[in-house]
């Protein structure tokens, strides 16, 4: 038992987030927002020499054959850093369920050097930055296809978050283009690697807030000295510490595939929502008016927070499987690891019970 | 990354299970807060347990412990809040005073007071707060008045759990003269020491948690003092760090009230709203994620990593969590919360109306939640002092 990240992951997060926070500046989504551009070219190079979108992709494939536990701390620091591109998506969960095809078509040697797979999973009624996609990975019923860019016609759905670029999708399936059946772990996956992102989020918003308390001064003192303010900041950031350890697990947890591992990334997905959005409300009330303008940074990261809270899976159907994990199986100390469920069953539905 | 146990990891809990299952008493013992009979109990269970050496797990052989580390003192309070163990009467003593005095004691002093406290030799209170210092604790007024080879105490100290039967205490004094953090000193006295004097403070529902302490010219010999002259308040917050962040409350206890709610919940629901499943569900999300992440901090610990500031987000997350699934078993409960444990009908709704009572203090004591969102924000987001 040990649930700590090795060095080697540590070292690869901290680079992967020190490059992601640098190029990725409020001021340059602004640029960005101006041009209409979905994707800065030059940042999106950077990702790719660094070797993210491949992270999780087989060796053979010019991949590094990493797991999700590598992959869950980078995709907190691209929420952290407010990431336009959609990378977390691509490397988190269209990587992941094209290595699990016979013949992916080529297309995971073109995602290492760059390529954009989007996905249209069935539990999200729009396909996400589908414009800067190659390819898109669709399905029909629990057949999956993979469908040239060129296939498909798209259908801009504005999002509150100008950088989820949503799409409707039309296409129409054909032998050629299904690559195989079944979503297996597919909407989870999104779910956890959505919850890391929102966990970033969050905490940039605390940490936009707490730099402003600092410096904007009331009745003659900085407003984060005020015990009110302290308070509100410091309950959203335990919500922050809590919710994330659930994400980790989440992570390290889902290959697993048994209800307990879906239940955990129910939980981290519910937990991290929650956390992201008081994150984000309480950073809006602590910049008062100016945390409502265009003007102030902050709403990139509270839009992105509130979008994702409701991707891959609403509370409501996370809560089914919360509710299916405590009725099914046992609860309690002892109970806590999917993998202790998995192979050593305990006895007892409720345990600890006296 | 690795979240599963080792085969001697399940082999251990495999031994915790095996012994608690042969020794914890069938029925539960008597409140250690009503009577001397329930003290007394609880201090002979304190014994049991050391015969099995389960008295403390994590400290060395030689001081009554096993020598293990922070993982297997998880699984063993799993183990010991499933079997539905007695509460440890002498929480103070191993969960607080006894790591401070394995950072800040001399090699004598443990030698003198683990193994006993280990034993349940010696059941300890902590006497910090006063009737004018409780979230301020900088502001304490008893004295320690150095006079030779002994310290003279003097004063009053309040809010002491287990003290009226206890037999030892741990308390915060200051030299005569000195101010706020300067100049204070941790002292270890006897509670039956001449000079002592303990008034018993009933709760709301009678139980007698805690004592009031007069100190009259009570004298101890330096040796029982605690880490260095003037160092008092740097020991003190290592004790607090262990008492919010760690040791105090392990995360089975609350995983079990989680599992008793969803019991309860189970034999209800037809007559309930859906609301209340989704804080059922909510109440076992929180204290799994609070499992969680002590299993996080003490992967950490064990790699020789420190307490920091988590011990208040620890300690705001716990007591939170117990009032909402306290409150929530009040809820499915519904007319029959009110009654107390000894009304004849009371059943289960007695024993949630005890642990309501209970959780009503979590978010008071070991540092009221307003300090910990204090320290929070000043400590871990860098917030200006007010």
């Amino acid at each position: 038992m040990e649930f700590a990240f090795t060095e080697d992951q540590q070292a690869m997060t901290e680079a992967a987030r020190k490059m992601l926070v640098e190029s990725c500046t409020p001021a340059g989504m602004r640029v960005m927002l101006e041009k209409n551009e979905a994707l800065d070219a030059a940042r999106w190079a950077a990702i790719t020499e660094m070797g993210l979108p491949g992270m999780l992709a087989p060796e053979a494939a010019g991949g590094l054959g990493l797991g999700l536990s590598d992959f869950i701390a980078i995709a907190e620091a691209a929420g952290y850093a407010g990431l336009p591109e959609p990378l977390v998506e691509l490397a988190g969960v269209v990587v992941p369920l094209l290595a699990r095809f016979e013949d992916d078509r080529g297309w995971l040697e073109r995602i290492v050097a760059g390529g954009i797979v989007a996905i249209g999973h069935p539990v999200n009624p729009f396909v996400a930055n589908a414009d800067v996609a190659a390819a898109l990975l669709m399905g029909d019923g629990e057949d999956i296809h993979l469908v040239e860019a060129n296939a498909v016609t798209l259908t801009r759905q504005e999002s509150f978050d100008p950088f989820r670029r949503l799409f409707r999708v039309e296409w129409t399936p054909r032998a050629a283009t299904r690559i195989g059946t079944g979503w297996n772990l597919t909407a989870e996956r999104g779910a956890v690697v959505a919850a890391a992102q929102m966990i970033g989020l969050g905490q940039r918003c605390i940490d936009m807030a707490v730099a402003y308390a600092k410096e904007r001064y009331q009745f003659g003192k900085p407003i984060g000295s005020y015990q009110a303010v302290k308070h509100l900041l410091a309950t959203a950031q335990v919500k922050i510490e809590f919710a994330r350890p659930v994400v980790y697990a989440a992570a390290a947890e889902l290959a697993l595939g048994t209800l307990p591992a879906r239940a955990r990334a129910a939980h981290a997905k519910i937990a991290a929502g929650e956390a992201a959005e008081l994150a984000a409300r309480t950073a809006v009330q602590v910049f008062g008016a100016m945390g409502m303008t265009w003007e102030v940074d902050l709403h990139f990261f509270l839009k992105r927070a509130l979008a994702l809270k409701f991707a891959w899976g609403g509370s409501a159907t996370h809560r089914a499987t919360i509710t299916a994990r405590i009725e099914s199986l046992p609860i309690g100390p002892a109970a806590t690891f999917a993998a202790e469920l998995t192979v050593h069953a305990p006895e007892a539905k409720f345990q600890g019970m006296k | 990354m690795k979240l599963e146990y080792t085969e001697e990891q399940r082999a251990f809990r495999a031994e915790v299970r095996g012994w608690m299952e042969a020794n914890v008493p069938p029925a539960p013992l008597e409140s250690f807060d009503r009577t001397r009979a329930g003290f007394e109990a609880h201090r002979a269970w304190e014994h049991k347990l050391n015969e099995g050496r389960w008295g403390m797990v994590t400290w060395p052989e030689a001081l009554g412990g096993r020598g293990l580390d922070l993982i297997r003192w998880l699984i063993f309070e799993e183990e010991y809040y499933r079997a539905g163990a007695p509460t440890r009467v002498n929480q103070n003593g191993i969960f607080l005073l006894g790591p401070t005095m394995m950072e800040f004691g001399t090699e004598e002093q443990k030698a003198r007071f683990l193994p006993r406290m280990a034993a349940g030799e010696d059941i300890w209170a902590q006497a910090w707060s006063e009737p004018g210092a409780g979230s301020d604790l900088a502001g304490v007024r008893a004295t320690a008045t150095r006079d030779g080879d002994e310290y003279v105490l003097n004063g009053q100290k309040i809010w002491s759990s287990r003290a009226v039967f206890a037999d030892w205490a741990f308390g915060l004094f200051r030299a005569p003269g000195s101010e706020r953090h300067k100049g204070m000193v941790l002292v270890l006295f006897p509670l039956d020491a001449p000079g002592v004097t303990r008034r018993s403070i009933a709760r709301m529902d009678g139980e007698l948690v805690f004592a009031e302490i007069f100190l009259d010219d009570v004298r101890v010999p330096v040796a029982n003092r605690l880490g260095d002259e003037g160092q008092g308040w740097h020991v003190c917050m290592a004790t607090a760090g262990f008492e919010r962040g760690l040791l105090l409350r392990s995360p089975a206890r609350y995983q079990v009230a989680a599992a008793k709610l969803a019991a309860l919940y189970e034999t209800h629901k037809a007559h309930l709203p859906a609301s209340i499943g989704e804080r059922v569900a909510q109440g076992w999300m929180d204290a799994e994620a609070y499992a969680l992440a002590i299993y996080a901090m003490c992967s950490r610990l064990n790699a020789g990593g420190k307490i920091g500031p988590e011990s208040s987000t620890n300690k705001i997350v716990w007591s939170e969590l117990d009032i909402l699934l306290t409150q929530t078993a009040m809820d499915i409960l519904g007319d029959r919360a009110e009654l107390m444990p000894q009304a004849p009908d009371a059943g289960e709704a007695g024993d949630w109306l005890a642990d309501y009572v209970f959780a009503l203090a979590g978010p008071i004591y070991a540092g009221s939640n307003e300090i910990q969102r204090n320290i929070i924000a000043e400590r871990m987001l860098g917030l200006p002092k007010g």
